[in-house]
Order: C-alpha cells, then sequence, then structure tokens
C-alpha cells in the first residue's frame, strides 16, 4: 500500500473543491485514472484483514467468536454470503441487512448488549469501527458472486415493495426523494455524477460496489452509512443504525441490481 | 367518502395490525402505504417532534409520489392551480442585488442535521443548473440558466415569473424536482429579489 499516492491522489480529485478541472470529461477522466491507479491497490484491504480479526476474535461475556454467525447461508458459511443480503432470518423475525445481522450475532452469540454492539458503527477521527472493518471481509468473500438478493420470504418481498415507495417517496423541506437525484441517468448535482438507481444496467456497477474505502473520508462506509447520509442530503433527520427505512431501500437497491457481479469494497470518492 | 372505501381501508389497518400479506387486490398498494409511512415513522426515534414533522407529506408531495412525478391532464393543473395561489410577491420592486443572488446561489447550506444552529440556508442553484461561465461545478439537474436575462429581458412579466419560479416552482411545472423555496420558507423575500437580479441583470455575470 502506496500511502504517497493514495494522498497525493485524493488530493489531487479534492483539491479546491473540484473547482479547478475544465471540463466535465477531465473530471470523469481524473476520477477514472484515480481508480485506476489503485486497482490493485484498495486501502480497504487494511480493512479487510482486520475484519477478518475480529470475526475470529474471542469477546463478550461468552467469550465467543463470531464463527458461527449464520450469514444466511448457514453457521459460518462467509463466501458469497454478501451477495444474498439483505435477507429474512427467522431467528429475528424480519429482514436484515448485514450490519443487523452482525449486531443479533454480536448480541446472540458473544452476549454483548445493542448498545455495546452497535457502538461506533460509523467510525470517526477518534474511534474506528469494528463493524465497518467486519463488513469489508466479509463482502471481500463474496468478490465475484452473483447479486441475488432473495425474494422469497413475504417479508423479503414486502421490503422491496416498501423500499420502491420510500425510494420515490418526496417529503421535507425541499420536496425531494431518491427519485429526485437517482431517476434520471447522465445528470449531475455539482460535479458529482448520480447514477439511475431504477434501472439495472446502472444499479448493478453501484450494489456492487459497497461498501467502499472513501477517499474523502479516508475510511471504509457501508451502504447504511451510504443512505444515512443521502438522507441528510435530503433534509431528513438522522436515520437510526439499522432503521427500517434503510433495510427497505437496500433490499429495492439489491433486487433492482440482480444478476450483477459483487466487487466490493469499492473505491469512492 | 363513501361506506365501501371505508370498509376497504378499514380492512387494510387490520390486515396491517394483524401482519399478515395483503391479497393482491386493490387493496393493496394502500396498505404498502401504511406500512411505508409506519416505516418512516419507526425509523427516526431520535428526531424532535418538529422534525418528525418532515416525514409526513403534503398533499403536492403525496400526489407526485404515487404519479412517480409524471402527472398529466385535470390533477397537474389542480397542482398549478393551488401552487400559484400560494404565490406572495413583495412591496415595491423584485429586483435585488445581483452580488448577493451570486452568494446564495452558491451556499448550498441549510435545513440539514448536521448544520449548526441557526444557520442561514443557502438556495443551492448551483447543485442543478449552469448559471454563470466562471462556476463550472455545477450540477445538470435543472436546465442551464446562463444568458437567461440576455435571452428574455427584464420585463415587469419576466420579472414576476422569475420570483415566482423562485417561490414556488410548481405553479408552473407541477411534480417540478426544484425545491419550493418561498412556499416552504427555505428563502426569505431579500434572498430571493437578489436571486430575480441574478438571473435578470444585465450586468449579471449570468447575461454577460
Ligand atoms: C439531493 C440529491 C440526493 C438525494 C435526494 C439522494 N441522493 Fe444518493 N447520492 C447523491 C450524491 C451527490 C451522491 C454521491 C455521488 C458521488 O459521490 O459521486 C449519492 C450517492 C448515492 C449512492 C452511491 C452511488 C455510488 O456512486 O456508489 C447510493 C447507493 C445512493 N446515493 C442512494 C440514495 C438513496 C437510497 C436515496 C434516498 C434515501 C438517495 N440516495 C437520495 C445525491 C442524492
Ligand atoms: C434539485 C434541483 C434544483 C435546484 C436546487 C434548483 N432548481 Fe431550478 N429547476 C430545476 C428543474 C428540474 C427545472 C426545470 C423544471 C421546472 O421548470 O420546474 C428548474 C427550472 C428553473 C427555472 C425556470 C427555467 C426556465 O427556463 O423558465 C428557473 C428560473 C430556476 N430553475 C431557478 C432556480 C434558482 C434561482 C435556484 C436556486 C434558488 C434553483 N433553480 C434551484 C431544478 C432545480
Amino acid at each position: 500500500m502506496n500511502k504517497n499516492i493514495v494522498a497525493a491522489a485524493a488530493s489531487l480529485l479534492l483539491g479546491a473543491g473540484g473547482i479547478a478541472l475544465a471540463q466535465d470529461a477531465s473530471v470523469e477522466d481524473s476520477i477514472a485514472a484515480y481508480r485506476e491507479m489503485l486497482a490493485d491497490d484498495n486501502p480497504a484491504e487494511l480493512w479487510e484483514i482486520k475484519g477478518r480479526e475480529f470475526w475470529s476474535k474471542k469477546r463478550g461475556p461468552k467469550n465467543a467468536s463470531l464463527e458461527a454467525c449464520n450469514l444466511g447461508l448457514g453457521s459460518g458459511m462467509v463466501k458469497g454470503a454478501f451477495a444474498q443480503l439483505p435477507r429474512y432470518f427467522a431467528d429475528a423475525g424480519r429482514v436484515q441487512d448485514l450490519e443487523m445481522r452482525l449486531v443479533s450475532c454480536m448480541i446472540d452469540l458473544q452476549g454483548l448488549s445493542r448498545a455495546e454492539a452497535e457502538k461506533n458503527h460509523f467510525s470517526t477521527d477518534n474511534d474506528a469501527s469494528d463493524i465497518e472493518a467486519l463488513v469489508a471481509w466479509i463482502a471481500s468473500e463474496s468478490k465475484g458472486a452473483v447479486i441475488a438478493v432473495p425474494q422469497t420470504h413475504p417479508k423479503e418481498k414486502e421490503a422491496y415493495a416498501i423500499g420502491e415507495k420510500l425510494f420515490h417517496f418526496r417529503t421535507g423541506p425541499y420536496d425531494f426523494a431518491c427519485s429526485t437525484c437517482h431517476s434520471t441517468s447522465g445528470t449531475r448535482i455539482r460535479l458529482q455524477v448520480l447514477p439511475n438507481l431504477t434501472e439495472p444496467a446502472e444499479a448493478k456497477p453501484i450494489f456492487a460496489t459497497w461498501p467502499a474505502y472513501r477517499v474523502s473520508q479516508g475510511t471504509v462506509r457501508s451502504m447504511e452509512n451510504r443512505i444515512t447520509d443521502c438522507l441528510r442530503q435530503q433534509r431528513m433527520p438522522l436515520a437510526d443504525y439499522g432503521a427500517d427505512v434503510i433495510t427497505d431501500l437496500t433490499v429495492y437497491m439489491g433486487v433492482q441490481a440482480a444478476g450483477g457481479q459483487m466487487a466490493a469494497p469499492g473505491l469512492k470518492r | 367518502m363513501n361506506p365501501i372505501r371505508i370498509t376497504l381501508a378499514a380492512l387494510a389497518i387490520i390486515c396491517c395490525a394483524a401482519g399478515c400479506v395483503a391479497p393482491q387486490t386493490g387493496s393493496e398498494p394502500a396498505s404498502i402505504d401504511a406500512k411505508a409511512a409506519a416505516a418512516l415513522s419507526s425509523s427516526f426515534t431520535s428526531a424532535s417532534p418538529e422534525w418528525q414533522q418532515r416525514l409526513v407529506q403534503d398533499e403536492v408531495q403525496k400526489q407526485c409520489s404515487a404519479a412517480r412525478g409524471k402527472l398529466t391532464g385535470d390533477l397537474a393543473s389542480a397542482i398549478v392551480q393551488s401552487q400559484q395561489a400560494t404565490l406572495k410577491y413583495p412591496e415595491g420592486g423584485l429586483m435585488g442585488d445581483w452580488k448577493s443572488g451570486e452568494k446564495v446561489a452558491q451556499s448550498g447550506v441549510g435545513l440539514q442535521f448536521s448544520d449548526k444552529p441557526g444557520t442561514v440556508p443557502g438556495g443551492n442553484c448551483y447543485a442543478c443548473h449552469q448559471i454563470s461561465k466562471a462556476e463550472i461545478a455545477h450540477g445538470t439537474i435543472g436546465p442551464s440558466l446562463l444568458g437567461y436575462g440576455k435571452l428574455r429581458g427584464q420585463s415587469e412579466a419576466m420579472q414576476k415569473y422569475t420570483y415566482g419560479k423562485i417561490y414556488n416552482a410548481q405553479a408552473y411545472m407541477p411534480c417540478s424536482l426544484m425545491p419550493r423555496f418561498g412556499h416552504k420558507g427555505i428563502l426569505n423575500e431579500q434572498q430571493m429579489k437578489d436571486l430575480t437580479a441574478l438571473l435578470l441583470d444585465p450586468a449579471s455575470p449570468v447575461n454577460q
């Protein structure tokens, strides 16, 4: 990992708020060039290594690891599991995304309280996040797997239907919905290209690349974090961690992306 | 409401409460609506009652969401009519100072939970529009406004349209993606006058 390359590219990308960049094409080019430069060298690898360690580390009152956690394909089965999340878990009685599943396993297997399990779920400058590391590793174990967010249990179908509704739900002082910014192809907010997530061809490569190492934040961020931040831009209140709306929207986007090929952790602005 | 619809609505509510799955009939969309509303109201538990208000749609938001933004016919004209009725114009001229208008157009802060209390919201017009040549970091959700006043002139009617458009975009275009800056209390009168000048004043960089 060459930290200098990362830092140089980051300042190139983010310097002067992108204002010095001459044309749309050159903006796109510089992002593409940056991705290429780091293609085999995603800083997320450091998070993956930590996540692998956390998975096997014994902790909590039950002094247990997470290795028996059932991510949907059976106890301890990690390979390919993330490509089929969120899904319905009978023991939880609800549809869960990877992060909520991990929290359940920390509570059930390790005996942690919910507050302990969810602690630092989004890292800050001062506090690293175990969950961001776990998510990076578990996602990496699905690289190449076909996205197949299940739609068999009635609760899974319902989550999709609600997620689709919420995606188009205009509200708040700005009348914004997800669809305001993500249902037309080829548009931008300032210089940021907006994927049309109602279009499977555009949803696939996006869903495939979360969680992602975010250059502007210097850390791996999860899909929960991405949606929470878009809800903020939508002028909604701060969403609870694991909020129903986040799970439902993730199911909607995942089903839109069916058939895509997982390539997370991604690398993003 | 007629009695049959009331019964259906009541059934849908009972059905949801029992957690059962609604059959694939006309009542299904209504129950998904109710479940989406329930998901919203359970998802932001740390929000104050004032912020919780943001989760509740007004009539226009409701109709535009249901129509996926593509309202036509009578429903569309009804929105234009109801939104026209919201327009309020200040006394004594609609043209402010374009230099202040440029600052309002640039500023994207305000009304986010991450903002410091007391932050004066900006218009964030550049997020969606090209406006002046100098600012190349502009979005493309809305049309380019470069040369706006040069092309259309500064007549009183043009000033009224421009101020009104900023005040409530849906008074002219139902289900527009553009926020209703005056109607929703995002911008104040002076800010909207300054923006009107930014777009129309012959001295503004927009019209060079
Ligand atoms: C006001 C505009 C706006 C709204 C509303 C909005 N987003 Fe976003 N979204 C953005 C921007 C800007 C980005 C970042 C693009 C970038 O960094 O290149 C983004 C990025 C994303 C991404 C990641 C895209 C990628 O390149 O990997 C996802 C997924 C997403 N949004 C989902 C949503 C969902 C779900 C909602 C509704 C809860 C939503 N957004 C609402 C503006 C918006
Ligand atoms: C979320 C994106 C968005 C933002 C933010 C936004 N607009 Fe718009 N605007 C649009 C869209 C989309 C249209 C075209 C549809 C319509 O006419 O409503 C538009 C149309 C307009 C028009 C009419 C253009 C014409 O040809 O008649 C004007 C004037 C305008 N916007 C000014 C502004 C100003 C000033 C601001 C900042 C206060 C602003 N807009 C902020 C999206 C936006």
